[in-house]
């Protein structure tokens, strides 16, 4: 894959002394703001439909919807960044948000208020299972699908055992305001995304830490050579999209004012899809906290849109699929035939 | 003539790869292709093999031309077969599965297993090969494979048949085997190609050669008469003499030593290089140059004192004191070591990254506010410090370094270690692959990186080149250092010897 990889960008680089200069800053175009445009244009034909779409209420609810995956969405741009990939979010968070609940609920462990003590116990704990995965991939040197596949399972399973498969309801007021309040009308999650959002950027773009995850994912030997620390990047990576995990588990459970051991299922493809429509690719060393915000944005709209159409829940999965194989796919041929 | 390749050219980007290399393959003639890594063999034999396209030239076999568009499937029905030095071979299949794979023998649409059987038998018989047809491939040794990747050859009817690097991996016995099987094929008017860097194995085996350095075509001509030492100077004498530019004796303080490495690596990896006792020792001020063929131990003592490999023995000496060889490059670079690697591509470059990303990365430390965020004034400032010093041509800093050509690539690489001010500067080949003008100002750039310091080790398969710029030449040789000679009195006749057959004659005057 890597092989292929390098090859199709070596063909890129040649092509631009081949075509005329029209020819690709259109391509270049689409290729930078595609993605937007199509967001833009799928909000509009949802509009025609039903004019209730751009209501306030229904924005929040979609933004509210989007904001929980997109804040995993952030770190998992960083991990497939570096070329990695972390299955296991949707079952972090999971566990994360059945672990905190049991613990403000069940055993009764609090200190300040409940909100506070669940809010770090889940990010604790997702940052834990993250630092997990990252280890097992950099120690024992299995790749990241593998070892983040086993975790899907395992942290699924753990969070099953808290509460025998049920669900622990029934927080206080403090703790539901973090799914359900809002700030000068902004609803609670969208403003913990916007701040996740505003932090992913500013690392990606201004950090050392931002350099060194492009570098190992455009050429970890290189990245080597070059005295980067790879497997202490690597497990980094792992820990904050777990750590994030933690923390969309504990919005979830805010929201619901219920953890589920079910919760977040299918989530990690929800997260990758968008970090991949929004410009990453799987190959590493390309993609953006902005381009996974459009993506998210993206999948959030059309899986409401396609709710207040009337549209079968099944063809909605249908529809999320087809656009994630289209974007990839003239992400792909904009690189080879643009740039 | 069996195959003509006439005035074959490709490029890639940043790298001319070929320019106008010729190949002429007789009929039933065992022909060596010989060079240096880097100088074109593996980019020819694709192009022979239809993996890849020329950019222009003619290749022709018996006469007729080949289309450069060809697949590799249809080159080998053509009768042009290779086999890589990594195999092509399932291994959960049978050596008569694998040998017609994809056109097995059928009868009324169905695979015709006993034809097949009896037919790979046959070519087995034929060759001399004592292997059963069903046994699965996993089970066979590596030599046993290669058979199988030559009987798979002849099942195309193969004419040519292009082995590169096939001993790479077979003990010495084996390495009879193989010259039984390829005198057979000569025998019975099959032609062979063979890549190796065991020249030995051209003397004892091949009857005519083809040279290539730096992706041109540099002799060719009859093996009988030509010794070791001939086609040693073929591969790394040049025309074009350098300007010798050196740092002119300002010999400083001793920087670097390394004491007796050791290294036998061949249990875990069969093309490891065995080193043995290596000592070496590298002053401020002073260019060291690093002679020998490939896999001679140059590029994996360079490593090891880097921390990028490791090996069983040997102890350093920097500065302060002895200690354990450094563990890691980032080790390295905290003890004040760089280095700029062989493959600039694979090593070295992010290629779709920009150039400032690939020149600052190692130093951000030093331009973060707080150890965190990069001070993009700061980076701005020393990108073009080095852009101006090196004469670097960008179009501008956040141009991905993949667009520019190979001798500015190098340069941004060397400014990524100077910005390091590093003690010791390790370069493994510095100019492969690059313009002879930039060859040329690369080597003042070392020279001067020695007269302000710092102490340069460069890496060259090119021997002019490491004579233009050295101090001081260590001679590698099969894993030793055979000896160190005065770069002023060195000549390529005395280094050649060292290299080819490594005499340990009285050259150490200059230590």
């Amino acid at each position: 894959m890597d092989a292929a990889g390098e090859q199709r960008s070596a063909e890129a680089q040649l092509e631009p002394d081949r075509k005329g200069k029209s020819g690709w800053s259109a391509i270049e175009f689409f290729n930078r703001y595609g993605t937007g445009i199509f967001l833009v244009l799928v909000c509009a034909f949802f509009m025609a439909q039903n004019p209730n779409f751009l209501s306030l209420r229904n924005i929040a609810n979609i933004l509210t919807d989007v904001s929980i995956y997109g804040v995993i969405a952030v770190g998992m741009t960083f991990v497939i960044i570096t070329a990695g990939v972390d299955l296991a979010v949707g079952a972090t968070l999971a566990f994360a948000s059945m672990f905190a609940a049991w613990l403000i609920s069940k055993a009764g462990v609090s200190f300040g208020p409940p909100w506070l003590t669940a809010l770090l116990a889940s990010v604790a704990v997702g940052a834990i299972v993250g630092y997990i995965h990252g280890k097992a991939t950099t120690f024992f040197n299995v790749p990241a699908f593998i070892t983040t596949l086993g975790g899907m399972t395992i942290w699924r399973g753990a969070s099953m055992l808290i509460n025998d498969g049920g669900p622990i309801s029934g927080f206080d007021e403090g703790l539901r305001w973090w799914g359900t309040g809002a700030i000068l009308g902004v609803p609670v999650p969208v403003v913990v995304f916007v701040l996740v959002a505003a932090a992913g950027y500013i690392v990606q773009r201004y950090t050392r830490f931002g350099r060194q995850i492009y570098a190992i994912g455009g050429n970890v030997e290189a990245a080597r050579l070059t005295g980067l620390n790879v497997k202490a990047v690597e497990t980094s990576v792992y820990m904050i999209v777990g750590l994030l995990s933690g923390l969309a588990g504990f919005l979830l459970m805010a929201r619901l004012n219920s953890a589920e051991a079910v919760a977040g299922l299918n989530y990690e493809l929800r997260v990758i899809a968008s970090v991949v429509i929004g410009g990453a690719s799987l190959a590493g060393g390309v993609g953006g906290i902005g381009g996974t915000i459009i993506g998210a944005l993206l999948i959030g709209v059309l899986s409401n849109g396609l709710v207040m159409m009337g549209v079968n829940a099944y063809y909605q999965q249908i529809v999320i699929g087809v656009i994630i194989v289209l974007a990839v796919a003239f992400d792909t041929y904009a690189k080879k035939h643009g740039r | 003539m069996l195959l003509e390749a006439r005035n074959i050219q490709k490029s890639f980007p940043g790298v001319k790869a070929l320019d106008g290399v010729n190949l002429n393959v007789r009929s039933g003639e065992v022909h060596a292709l010989l060079g240096e890594n880097g100088a074109g063999k593996s980019t020819l034999l694709k192009i022979l093999a239809g993996a890849q396209a020329a950019d222009g030239g003619d290749l022709m076999l018996e006469g007729a031309v080949l289309d450069p568009a060809d697949s590799p499937l249809q080159r080998q029905e053509a009768g042009v077969v290779t086999i890589y030095q990594e195999f092509n071979l399932l291994p959960e299949m049978s050596v008569a599965e694998n040998m017609f794979l994809g056109r097995e023998p059928t009868r009324h649409g169905l695979i015709n297993w006993r034809e097949m059987y009896q037919r790979a038998q046959a070519i087995l018989d034929d060759l001399g090969l004592k292997l059963d047809p069903r046994k699965p491939v996993r089970s066979l040794s590596v030599a046993e494979q290669q058979m199988v990747e030559i009987a798979k050859a002849m099942t195309f009817e193969a004419r040519l048949i292009i082995m590169d690097e096939p001993t790479a991996a077979l003990s010495d016995r084996e390495v009879d085997v193989l010259y039984r099987i390829v005198r057979n094929l000569r025998a019975r008017g099959v032609s062979i190609i063979y890549v190796t860097h065991r020249l030995v194995e051209v003397i004892e085996l091949c009857d005519r050669f083809t040279v290539l350095r730096d992706g041109q075509f540099v002799a060719e001509g009859d093996v009988a008469g030509k010794e070791v030492a001939d086609l040693v100077r073929m591969m790394v004498g040049r025309d074009v003499e350098f300007v010798r530019c050196t740092a002119s004796g300002q010999r400083g303080d001793l920087v670097l030593r390394v004491e007796n490495v050791s290294r036998d690596g061949t249990a875990t990896d069969p093309h490891a290089t065995v080193l043995r006792n290596m000592t070496v020792e590298v002053y401020a001020g002073e260019v060291l140059g690093f002679a020998g063929l490939v896999g001679a131990g140059r590029t994996e003592l360079a490593r090891i004192i880097f921390g990028a490999d490791r090996s069983d023995e040997g102890v350093i000496w920097l500065g302060g004191g002895r200690m354990q060889l450094l563990r890691s490059p980032s080790e390295g670079i905290d003890n004040g070591i760089a280095l700029v690697p062989e493959d600039r591509k694979q090593q070295g470059c992010f290629l779709d990254q920009s150039i400032s990303q690939n020149m600052t990365l190692p130093s951000l430390k030093n331009l973060a506010r707080w150890g965190i965020f990069v001070n993009e004034t700061a980076e701005r400032e020393l990108v073009e410090k080095y852009r101006k010093a090196l004469r670097i041509k960008m179009p501008s800093h956040s141009t991905p370094i993949g667009k520019l050509s190979g001798g500015n690539q190098q340069k941004v690489l060397l400014a990524r270690c100077m910005a390091l001010s590093p003690k010791v500067l390790i370069v493994d080949e510095p100019t492969r692959g690059i313009d002879i003008g930039a060859k040329a100002e690369v080597h003042q750039v070392l020279t001067d990186m020695a007269k302000s310091g710092v102490a340069v080790i460069v890496i060259s398969s090119e021997l002019p080149e490491i004579m233009a710029v050295s101090d001081r030449i260590a001679v590698f040789r099969e894993g030793s250092i055979t000896g160190l000679v005065s770069g002023d009195s060195a000549d390529e006749e005395t280094l050649m010897r060292l290299m080819a057959v490594g005499e340990n004659a009285d050259l150490t005057a200059a230590a």
